[in-house]
Formats: C-alpha cells, structure tokens, sequence
C-alpha cells in the first residue's frame, strides 16, 4: 500500500495549529485489514476536499464499546477516561468516526463521563460535503447499479440515523433496493454487543448468513455499509455463501472514492 | 330491591379484592430500585398520547394493530354504558342515561354497539391466530402452559363480554315495543334495533326480560372478574401501558446508563477525582454491580415487566432467536415479572426463613432489604441467554408499549462480569487488550500503520 498523508493531532499542537475535526479512526478502522481500507478511503476524500482535519494517531485508544456492552464497566471507564484526557489535552470539539459504535459511545455516553463533543459519523459528514458544495458526486460507476444498503444497528436504531447514507447512495445514481428488513426494522449483522470478540451460542444458523441471504434476495450487486463490523459480517456471509465474486460489500465512503477515481 | 343489594355486594367484594391485588402488585414493582428522576414531562406526556393512548407503534404491524384497535375503542366506548350500568345497578333504575341524552343517548349506544362489533370480530380474528394460524410468536417455548391459555382465557372472556351487551341491548329493543312504561326508548340504535327484534322478536315478554338481565348481569359480573383476573394476567397491559410508556426512557436507544460508582473509582485511581476524593471505603462489603435479582433493578424495570402482554413483537424480530439461540427478550421481561411475583409472595408469609442467613439473629421483620431465597433471576434467565444478545436495539424498537429489555440484559451482564467475575471466556483477551493496549485485538502495529 502506498502512503497516504494523514495529519496528527501532536504534530498540528506541536506547531501550534488546531484543525477542525478529528477524525476518530477506531480498533476496526485502525488495525482490521479490511476496515483499514474503508479508513483510507475516508483520508483520500479528506485530503481531496481540503478538510482541516487531523487523527490522534498512537494516542487514540478504543472507545470500550464492546467492554461496556459486555458488562465490563471497569475497563471501559479506564480506556474513555483515558481517551477525555487526551481529547481534552487537544482541546477537540468536533469528531467524525467511520465506525457507528465509536460514534455512539462519544456522542452519547461520553457526556456523562465529562467528555462533551459533536460527534458526526462520517456518512452525515460526507452528505454535508455535498451539501455545502465541497464534493460533487455524480452517476459514474454506480449508474443504474442494484444497490442494497444494511442499515447498522448503532447508527440506525441507536440514533435514528437512515437518511443521510440513503441519500448519499443516491446521488451516486444507482438503483437503491431495500432489504426485506430495513431502517428501523433492520436486521443485525450478528456483530454487536461484543459478540464480535466471541464464539456464538448454539442456534440454527449465525446471524450474518441470515442477513446475507436476505441481501442476497434483493438481486444487489453491491452492498453498502457504514460500519466496520458490518463489512466483516456480511463479507464473511457472502464468501459462506460463495458469492464474494458476484456481490460486493462496501463502506460508502469506499463507493465514493471509487466514484470520483481517486484509487 | 334484592338486585340493587346482590349488585351492591358483588361490587364491594370485586373491588376490594381486586383493590388488595393491585396493591400487592404496586409493591411488587417497587421492590425495584429508585429509578433516577424523571425529567421532560412535555415528551414523555406526547409519547404517551401518541404510542400509549394512539397506539402508533402498534401500527408497525398493521392487521393486528387494526383489530386491536377495535377491541381497544370499544373497551374506552363501554366505559360509558359501564357507568350507566353502576348508577342502574346501585339506584335499581333503567337505562338512567336514555331519557337525560335523547338522541346523544342513541349515538353512543350505536357507537359502543358499531364498535362491539367489531370487538367482537377482532376477538374472533385474534382466536384464530392464537390457536389455528399458529402465527410463530404464539408458539415459542416460553408460552407452553399458563401464558397460553392466559391469552386464550382473555378473548374468550371479552366474548363474554360483548355476549352479554347484545343480549341485553337487543332484548331491551324488543322490550321497548311490548312495554313502553317501563322500558325507556334508546331510539334507533345501530344494531340492537334491527338485530333485537330479528332474534328475540315474538319471544314472551318474561323471557324477555330475563334475556336482558341475563346480558346485563353476564357483562357485569365478567367486568369484574376481569378486575380480579388482571393482577393476576398478561393482560393488565391495558392500565400498566400507560404508566409504562410515560417512564420510559427518552435518550437515544443506544445510550448505556454510566456507573458513577465505577466511574469515580477509575477516576480515583489514575488521579482524576476531584480534590479530596475518597476512595472506596475498604472495609465494607464488596460492592455488588449490576443486577442479579429484582431489587437490583430499577422499579421502571419491573414496571415494564407487569406491563408486558406477550406480544411477542420483541421476540420475533430478536437476531439472536430468529436464528435458534436460546434467547427471547419476552422471556427475560416474563421471567423478571415471575421473579417479583415469587419475592412478593416470599415476603406475603413473612416467615423469617426468607431473612437473610447473616441478619436472622438481629431482624425479626421479613422486608425486601433482608430479603434472601437463596435465589435469583439467573435460576431463571442462564446466561446462554444474555450472552447471545448483539445489543441491536430490534426488541426496544419493535415493543408497542415501549417496554425495554436490552436494560435488563445489561444489567444481569454487567453482575456476572463485575460481581461474579466470570462470563465467556472469549472476551477476556478483549478485555485485558484494552486495557493493556488500548485496542480490542491484541496487535504488534501502531494503531496508526495503517496510513504508511
């Protein structure tokens, strides 16, 4: 992989600048092998759309979402309290993420702690890109494509986030097919809760063939995510499935730098 | 004169019984934990206009939500005759309405029989998928036994129910032509006029009039069993959803509540607390965290937990049950309900073998703070169970009545990882990453290599 010139937060406060947004990376976006990709990808737009921005690089730690969501209240007040004292060292007051559970826990849980931030997820910041002019998107690749979009759970139902990635999906022109379950109704990806980090319990089936096959039902070529977990569910539920050639799955922030060639 | 007394009787006797019962179940829900002030009363009165009173989150489901809507106008309509009936009842008068409203009194009549009707389909409707469309959320293991029959044993009453209306209008129809004198005209009123002389038309007029008391008494005496049966049934959602609704949490659904308690903890250790912060005081027990049995919850859990009717919506839309596991999210809300229904009894005998072991020397008065069966909420909920939950928030949604049981898992979640130290061993190396490497995977890369 070639380089990608990504701003920290020290070397901005080392010369005394401060951007303004942080873009909060995430464990998935950090270290997963196919999130990193999505993480890029969100640098690329960035960089092409002359943000001010800037990430906390070796000094972010992980959220504790899946620490709290398992019960271990400890570990996760250690790991965000860590993380307030380094946002407040920076003096952060705006935060994209890629990653719906990291948006959660910072925008909804960090308050209490005593962290007070606006925190986006970054398919509403893209559509804020759109809308104040600074990225144009249009049809290109994804014209008159079949696209289903899988609503994840902590942007969706978590905080009634729908609208902003559907309309993004939008003005890339596609064919938009919604998923037999969707916003509000959507199906989990099987990830969340932490079940990410451990073996299932006993059942029929696991949760991501099931959401995968209902994917699959809507005759998409393309998927679309906005969450890094999601994309490791549905991607490993397609290869199952045997479909990893024909359906794919992406991040939005993936099918807009596809879009404007920026690979 | 004997009737006016006989009504008179049964009413005091159904009230104060039944009154005993709702007491005993107030209680039961307040062996629940104080939950934390309820701000906003401005939202939570629209959500209860909306979703308790508008019943707009039934309306996800819509041919079931249309049929409960019938059954439920006409249970708000009857309230109506309802009062007639008691001022009939206690004065030993007729129909004290019909001459004070006129044609109003023939309006609401007609409405309450237009809607009765359709109460009556609906129960029909709902029968049917209870017990020959096998609709799949009627069937699952928690509803063997008494659930089931709960459910059917409500519709047939509300059959009972509305039997005893039509008897009573529909006789008192033809009444009204054979004995004006005594039989107050209601006017033409939507069903029983046609539909009283079509059945009962020609029939003696003794007859008749038994029919009528008969109708009366059978819709009456039904009411209040029905008032005695709710303590006892799923089916007190009809009083407990409103309650239910106007408590419910308002933040975003994917907000977990903090744990001061822990919180300052941490915070004391990496030296953030406040100037002269104290530590846990060490001496005293070890502090118990999260929730193991009903006093550890909060009484808006268990509020939710007796407002539970066992819809099954949560259930059927559950990721985890939808694919085999074990889990259903309407057990865990009947489960806590069963729980405080046995601590309630428990604490009913006040016999001191239910006191704590440790305090049985000192305390001679069984309460709910030296309450121990030896039991908990885990003889009933294993932990199979809560560790299938993704916490993908389908339950909190799908519940017409905002009833929320992603809290009660977490609650049972965070008492077996904080207070029992045990849980599955997968997660421990997520744990000790973060803790120790700030990551959920244990990785050699710099959490920025990605960008090289």
């Amino acid at each position: 992989m070639s380089s990608i010139n990504v701003p920290r937060m020290a070397d901005l406060a080392a010369a005394g600048k401060k951007p303004e947004i942080l873009f909060w990376v995430g464990c998935a976006g950090s270290f997963d092998a196919r999130a990193q990709k999505v993480t890029r990808a969100f640098c690329k737009i960035l960089n092409e759309t002359g943000i001010d921005y800037a990430i906390l690089g070796k000094e972010e730690s992980c959220t504790g979402d899946p620490a709290r969501r398992a019960g271990n209240e400890f570990v996760f007040q250690m790991t965000a309290l860590q993380n307030i004292e380094t946002l407040k060292l920076y003096e952060v007051k705006r935060i994209v993420t890629t990653c719906p559970h990291c948006f959660n826990v910072i925008k909804n849980e960090y308050p209490a702690l005593g962290g007070n931030y606006e925190v986006v997820h970054h398919t509403q910041f893209l559509q804020e890109l759109i809308d104040t002019g600074k990225l144009k998107i249009d049809g290109g690749a994804f014209a008159g494509k079949k696209i289903t979009y899988h609503d994840s759970c902590y942007l969706g139902r978590a905080n009634d986030v729908y609208e902003a990635p559907r309309s993004l999906l939008e003005q890339l022109d596609n064919e938009l097919v919604e998923m037999k379950r969707c916003k509000t109704n959507g199906l989990c990806c099987g990830a969340g809760g932490a079940q990410m980090f451990k073996e299932n319990e006993p059942g029929d089936k696991r949760i991501n063939i099931e959401r995968t096959e209902e994917a699959l039902a809507t005759g998409a070529t393309i998927v679309a995510s906005n969450c890094p977990f999601c994309l490791t569910m549905l991607s490993d539920g397609m290869k199952a499935k045997e479909k990893q050639e024909e359906v794919m799955v992406y991040d939005l922030a993936e099918l807009i730098v596809n879009n404007k060639g920026w690979e | 004169m004997i009737q006016q007394i006989l009504f008179a009787l049964v009413a005091i006797v159904a009230f104060s019984w039944g009154g005993r019962q709702f007491l005993k179940i107030r209680r039961n829900i307040m062996l629940g934990k104080d939950t934390p002030m309820v701000n906003n009363s401005g939202a939570r009165w629209k959500n209860v206009l909306l979703i308790a009173f508008g019943q707009k989150k039934m309306f996800k489901r819509w041919i079931p939500a249309i049929f409960h809507l019938f059954i439920y106008v006409a249970f708000l309509f009857t309230q109506i005759e309802l009062i007639e009936i008691f001022i009939d009842g206690i004065f030993g008068v007729h129909r004290f309405f019909a001459p004070i409203l006129g044609g109003i009194y023939t309006f609401l009549i007609s409405s309450i029989e237009l809607l009765s009707l359709g109460a009556f389909i609906g129960t029909l409707v709902f029968l049917a998928r209870r017990n020959l469309l096998k609709v799949p959320r009627f069937h699952k293991p928690e509803m063997n036994g008494w659930p089931k029959l709960d459910g059917n044993l409500i519709l047939y009453g509300e059959l009972l129910l509305l039997l005893g209306i039509f008897c009573m209008n529909g006789a008192d129809a033809v009444l009204q032509q054979v004995d004006p004198q005594h039989y107050t005209s209601t006017g033409a009123t939507a069903l029983s006029s046609w539909m009283g002389p079509a059945i009962f038309g020609g029939m003696e007029q003794g007859t008749l009039v038994g029919i009528e008391r008969f109708g009366w008494w059978l819709h009456i005496i039904v009411v209040f069993a029905f008032l005695n049966y709710l303590p006892h049934s799923k089916h007190l959602h009809i009083f407990l959803a409103f309650p239910n609704v106007y408590f419910a949490k308002l933040q975003p659904k994917g907000q977990m509540d903090n744990m001061p308690e822990i919180m300052n903890e941490v915070k004391s250790m990496m030296g953030l607390g406040p100037e002269g912060a104290e530590e846990m005081p060490m001496d005293e027990e070890i502090p118990e965290f999260g929730a193991k049995d009903v006093m550890d919850l909060e009484w808006r859990d268990v509020l939710a937990a007796y407002s539970c009717t066992e819809c099954g919506r949560c259930t059927s839309v559950c990721p985890a049950n939808i694919t085999g596991k074990k889990l259903s999210p309407r057990k865990i809300m009947m489960d806590t309900r069963d729980r405080a229904e046995e601590i309630g009894k428990k604490l009913d005998t006040g016999s001191v073998e239910f006191i704590k072991e440790a305090l049985r020397a000192s305390e001679k008065t069984l309460t709910k703070t030296n309450f121990d069966d030896g039991k908990s909420l885990f003889d009933s909920i294993s932990k199979e169970e809560l560790h299938a939950c993704t916490t993908c928030n389908a339950c909190v949604e799908a519940c017409p009545i905002m009833i929320n049981p992603l809290d009660i898992i977490l609650k049972l979640r965070r008492y077996e990882i904080l207070t029992e130290s045990a849980g599955p061993s997968d997660w421990v190396p997520m744990f000790t990453s973060i803790e120790n490497g700030g990551a959920v995977w244990q990785v050699p890369d710099d959490r920025d290599a990605w960008a090289n």
